[in-house]
């Protein structure tokens, strides 16, 4: 509960403070909240179902409690919330012109309704949460995002996700008024439903995950908005928010409605596979580096979906392993992309070029970061990536193969990147590329630790969320 | 020490990495050679270890664990990798003693060293690792090296080109292998060696199945070791500096794939079909690459495509199921490539980076070391009588007779050809005049002795290399050391022992000789004749310009691989994404901001209203829930 409340509360002290002492709040709070993770974990116990439950009546006459608790789960993500918003707070500058304190308190409250997202153990709580983290990023998409055409980009996104979550609310409704009218999440699973009426829940349930995912084809929203959103809003999105949609086929489709979903289980996975290949492919020709980042963060989110949706142990714990690292590669890789766009002024990698050069220290962190993404074995996106692809193995041998070609792809538009902007001659725009600034380095240092910590040494991350997911594939 | 052993060039990496380029180059190239240096002597202790008590495993941690699948980060150092681990550490040493010398002008220095010593830790782990995903990590780990070391003068675009090349083509391969792990998972539940062989052994399982495997793990061997039909990165990768070449691009990793088959050979006993599929591929890749090496004019290239040629053979080897010949010819060619690229980086570095051979000529007068040692390592490549290569080639050609004459024909051809192409360039590199200009002659001089002395070591395994495994008419007790030595791993599928006479081996052999000495007279009389020199590319005729285009092989793959990819992304992204599917999602959302549109006057566009609007909403949610 205090991970929802503080950074919630802090939001609030920061959209009053002004400049610097707006970031200072902002890091305070978001220290704050990594000391308290660090000694949640430190009691944390994996193997128990629920740790730090909380469970108050609050409108029990629609059987709504505010419930939260965490399994293994709910701490990864918190964990990866939490440092995330961190980095993401740390590492931005915005002065008082510019808004500072709206600014960090919307990346606060957004980190408050992601935790709550993560936690809520009944079905309305969740969707509360679920819709609180959507206003924040929409004001930060819409007030710092760039580009003529931002507002017509926003409010697409927004109603478009908004479209899906009012599905999900629908199935969460009719869920629940097949169980005694309890929103909770275990009276949910006592919901009677015949398979037409579970096809139906699942679908409501599918929309609203696919398209914050997001799965082909519902994904036009997110690299339009990825482009035009400031960098921080680029790495909330990606980084976090779009873990929101599989960790609810995780927590909530599958386990809630197995009936509906396996009737289409076999479409789901091959569209998930048909986007890895569908956005890797688009990668390897775009210009702009942060289209580029938009559709290969799409085709990886393509291999996780189709491990969640394969729903095997293997499939489940790697969806979750590259939920985390995948969260921290993108952060990475969007910090990068900002660096070089406030240096250059532009993305375009035709205009880059010879950046290592002038600026080795970034050269390397961000070839570290690199090669997490294209998965080179003890970084830590090989784990995700083995893991996933072994799992849509054991389901279809010859789906692997297809969703394998990422292997392939990623390794060519990764290094197009670092090929077209780090080597090669130095350009007009490139000249006197500054290397890292201290706050720079730190951020992309600490990535590039945990990229390869997490390569080296998985099985902790592995541990504290197997005993949960045995818990919900039963 | 098994740790030690591999963490010692990860440290030098380390070091050179972090701060390299703060200290001093002699202090680089120590700690980057020294580093090599003191694996290369654990592992000689280790050696003697093993041949005293056997195979030793070492568990470091759980690296993967999930339900029932168990991956340990765990080593297992036998014959066959206590073996690959002295070649790796041994001529890796050398070769950075003549780094220090080739690189000492160039502003990348530390980097090098540290992209060196990030090599020699992967290898090591690949060859060292007790299950396939170990393996894994050091194979791709290798690859990510290559890449790197190849693109090492970053400024050039075609060089980051050919970089990039090499990386995807071993991607394609990994795939391949990656896959073959997920098979072997489903088939034996592990992908620890010794239990995997155990299960294959017990002859359990389908025979397609295993040869599924096989086949898959092969793909990933044709990637590294540069088969047909991904080889075409190997001669590409030549744009890296010479020491790379040497190290990466013909001693130590392209045999990885060959390792990987040596390693699994339980398996692939198992699956004739596959070796059949190796035997094939490997013998056109030989011959294929040997004809290109004909016509090609850049000394590094012709090389390369000798080293494609001669993996070739070694698959050759393996495909007709004689393992410890195809190491026997692993080792003897590491030794003698590793010297012939040198000795061309020794050349190159004389003539002020000059590659092409047609503009020198006569330089066996001023790089008397250089030439000796190049002379040394040409004979061995030809299997001149009693070189290490003779042996080795001679080995694999008498056990592709018993298995097919007519296949021992061709791979006869193919060595002929090799020898051909070796010659015509020692001749024309060394002997006749000098044709470069006349700022190359002032310079020309030979190396240091940190180049020179690693040439003269390797000159000399070159020239004696052959008694690891003498032919066994030599007498029982000096003959098949090496094959003895790889036999005591358990494992092992019995290998069928010479079945020819004593007279047939003698007479293949004395076909042989005759053979090379014969080239040897005409190379020496063709090309030292004026008119018979390699000619500008305008005046050949067409047959030679489409072998020295590599028969347009890079051109088909673009056309039938690249161009359609990219069109692809194009097609995708404007019509598909961009027309069709966000033209649906766009009509969608028109018919909702129409109907919107009778409520936005509460959508004024003021943030302030907004955010009134949420704390309302939230003050009055958590009222509901504090009372």
């Amino acid at each position: 509960m205090e991970l929802i409340l503080l950074p919630f509360i802090a939001a609030f002290i920061t959209f009053m403070a002004k400049g610097k002492t707006a970031k200072l709040v902002a890091i305070l709070s978001a220290s704050f909240q990594l000391v308290l993770t660090a000694i949640m974990l430190f009691k944390f116990n994996a193997a128990g179902n629920t740790n730090f439950e909380l469970n108050y009546p609050w409108i029990p006459q629609m059987g709504i409690n505010f419930r939260i608790g965490f399994d293994g789960i709910s701490m990864m993500l918190a964990i990866l919330t939490n440092i995330l918003s961190f980095l993401i707070i740390f590492s931005s500058n915005r002065d008082e012109n510019d808004r500072a304190g709206l600014f960090y308190g919307l990346i606060l409250l957004m980190q408050s309704a992601l935790i709550g997202v993560f936690t809520s153990l009944n079905g309305f709580v969740f969707y509360l949460f679920w819709e609180l983290a959507l206003i924040p990023i929409y004001l930060i998409c819409g007030i710092w995002g760039e580009g003529s055409n931002k507002i017509q980009i926003t409010l697409k996104f927004f109603i478009y996700t908004f479209a899906g979550s009012l599905l999900m609310l629908a199935s969460l409704i009719y869920l629940a008024a097949h169980a005694n009218g309890s929103f909770d999440y275990e009276a949910l699973f006592q919901a009677q439903l015949s398979d037409a009426e579970s096809l139906l829940v699942a679908l409501g349930f599918f929309i609203a995950f696919a398209i914050k995912m997001p799965v082909f084809p519902f994904h036009t929203w997110q690299p339009q908005t990825y482009t035009m959103a400031p960098a921080q809003g680029s790495m909330l999105l990606s980084g976090i928010m779009l873990k929101m949609g599989v960790y609810g086929v995780i927590r909530w489709m599958i386990p809630l409605v197995p009936k509906g979903v396996i009737q289409f289980q076999s479409t789901i996975i091959i569209l998930a596979i048909i986007g890895i290949v569908y956005g890797a492919i688009i990668a390897i020709r775009q210009n702009d580096l942060k289209k580029i980042i938009a559709y290969s963060s799409f085709s990886h989110v393509g291999l996780i979906a189709a491990g969640a949706f394969v729903f095997s142990l293997q499939g489940i714990q790697g969806s979750m392993i590259q939920m985390f690292c995948h969260g921290i590669n993108i952060v990475g890789l969007f910090f990068a992309i900002d660096i070089i766009e406030k240096r250059t002024g532009t993305r375009d990698i035709k205009e880059l070029g010879g950046i290592v050069s002038s600026a080795p220290r970034f050269a390397i962190l961000f070839m570290v970061v690199l090669l997490g993404s294209v998965a080179v074995p003890l970084t830590n996106g090989f784990i995700g990536e083995f893991l996933l692809l072994k799992a849509v193995f054991d389901y279809q041998a010859i789906l692997a193969l297809v969703a394998g070609l990422t292997v392939i792809f990623c390794a060519v538009y990764m290094l197009r990147i670092y090929q077209l902007a780090i080597f090669g001659e130095v350009k007009e725009k490139t000249t006197n590329f500054e290397d890292l600034n201290w706050m720079e380095f730190t951020t992309l240092g600490i990535i590039g630790i945990l990229v390869l910590a997490i390569g080296v040494y998985p099985q902790w991350l592995l541990n504290l969320t197997e005993a949960s997911v045995m818990n919900l594939i039963k | 020490m098994i740790l030690l052993i591999i963490l010692l060039p990860l440290i030098g990496f380390a070091l050179n990495g972090i701060m390299g380029n703060k200290l001093p180059k002699s202090i680089v190239g120590i700690i980057g050679s020294g580093a090599v240096l003191g694996s290369f002597i654990l592992t000689c202790i280790l050696f003697n270890q093993v041949a005293n008590t056997g195979a030793i495993e070492y568990s470091l941690f759980q690296w993967i664990s999930i339900g029932n699948m168990q991956i340990e980060f765990s080593f297992l150092v036998d014959q066959l990798s206590v073996w690959m681990m002295t070649i790796i550490t041994g001529i890796g040493f050398l070769i950075h003693v003549y780094s220090i010398g080739y690189m000492h002008d160039d502003e990348g220095f530390s980097r090098f060293f540290a992209y060196l010593n990030l090599f020699i830790f992967s290898m090591l782990l690949l060859v060292m690792g007790s299950n396939y995903l170990i393996l894994f990590i050091g194979w791709e780990g290798v690859g990510l090296c290559s890449y790197l070391l190849i693109g090492f003068w970053y400024k050039n675009v075609a060089y980051g080109h050919a970089a990039r090349k090499a990386f995807i083509m071993n991607r394609i391969g990994d795939l391949g292998l990656l896959l073959g792990i997920f098979l072997m998972f489903d088939t034996f539940g592990t992908i620890q060696y010794k239990e995997v062989f155990e299960f294959a052994s017990s002859g359990s399982y389908s025979t397609e199945r295993l040869t599924l495997i096989t086949l898959l793990l092969f793909v990933g061997a044709m990637g590294k070791s540069a088969q047909i039909p991904l080889y075409t990165w190997l001669p590409d990768a030549m744009a890296g500096p010479t020491p790379v070449s040497a190290l990466i691009h013909a001693a130590t990793m392209v045999t990885a794939g060959i390792y990987l088959i040596v390693r699994s050979k339980v398996l692939y006993t198992l699956s004739p079909t596959t070796l059949d599929v190796v035997l094939y591929v490997g013998l056109a890749t030989s011959l294929f690459a040997a004809f290109i090496g004909l016509r090609q004019n850049d000394i590094k290239k012709v090389l390369a495509y000798s080293t494609v040629s001669q993996l070739g053979l070694m698959f050759v080897a393996l495909g007709v199921g004689a393992y410890s010949s195809g190491m026997f010819h692993v080792t003897t060619h590491a030794f003698f490539k590793a010297l012939l690229f040198l000795g061309a980086g020794s050349v190159i570095h004389a003539m002020s980076g000059e590659q092409d051979i047609r503009k020198m000529g006569g330089l066996k007068g001023t790089l008397k070391i250089t030439h000796i040692t190049f002379l040394i390592g040409t004979l061995a490549i030809i299997g001149f009588p009693l070189f290490s290569g003779f042996f080795s080639k001679d080995e694999i050609l008498a056990k592709v007779f018993e298995h097919s004459p007519i296949l021992w024909a061709v791979a006869l051809f193919s060595s002929f050809i090799t020898g051909v192409y070796m010659l015509r360039m020692y001749f024309v590199t060394f002997w006749g005049s000098f044709r470069g200009t006349e700022d190359q002659k002032h310079h020309l001089h030979e190396s240091p002795i940190s180049m020179t002395f690693p040439l003269m070591v390797l000159a000399v395994l070159s020239l004696v290399g052959g008694i690891i495994n003498l032919p066994h008419l030599m007498g029982h007790s000096v003959s098949e050391k090496l094959h003895h030595w790889l036999s005591q791993i358990k494992d092992v599928a019995v290998e069928h022992h010479a079945a020819l006479s004593v007279d047939m081996e003698l007479m293949l052999m004395g076909i042989a000789i005759v053979m090379v000495l014969c080239t040897l007279v005409a190379c020496y009389i063709i090309y030292n004749k004026k008119e018979n020199l390699p000619v500008e590319d305008y005046k050949q005729n067409s047959l030679a310009s489409f072998i020295g285009n590599k028969f347009y092989v890079d051109e088909l793959y673009h056309r039938i691989f690249v161009r359609p990819t990219e069109i692809a992304s194009n097609l995708f992204y404007k019509i598909i994404d961009v027309s069709i599917i966000d033209g649906i999602v766009n009509g969608i959302g028109n018919i909702a901001v129409n109907v919107s549109k009778v409520i936005r006057f509460i959508q004024n566009g003021n943030i302030e209203f907004y955010f009134l609007a949420m704390v309302l909403a939230i003050v009055v949610i958590l009222s509901r829930f504090i009372f």
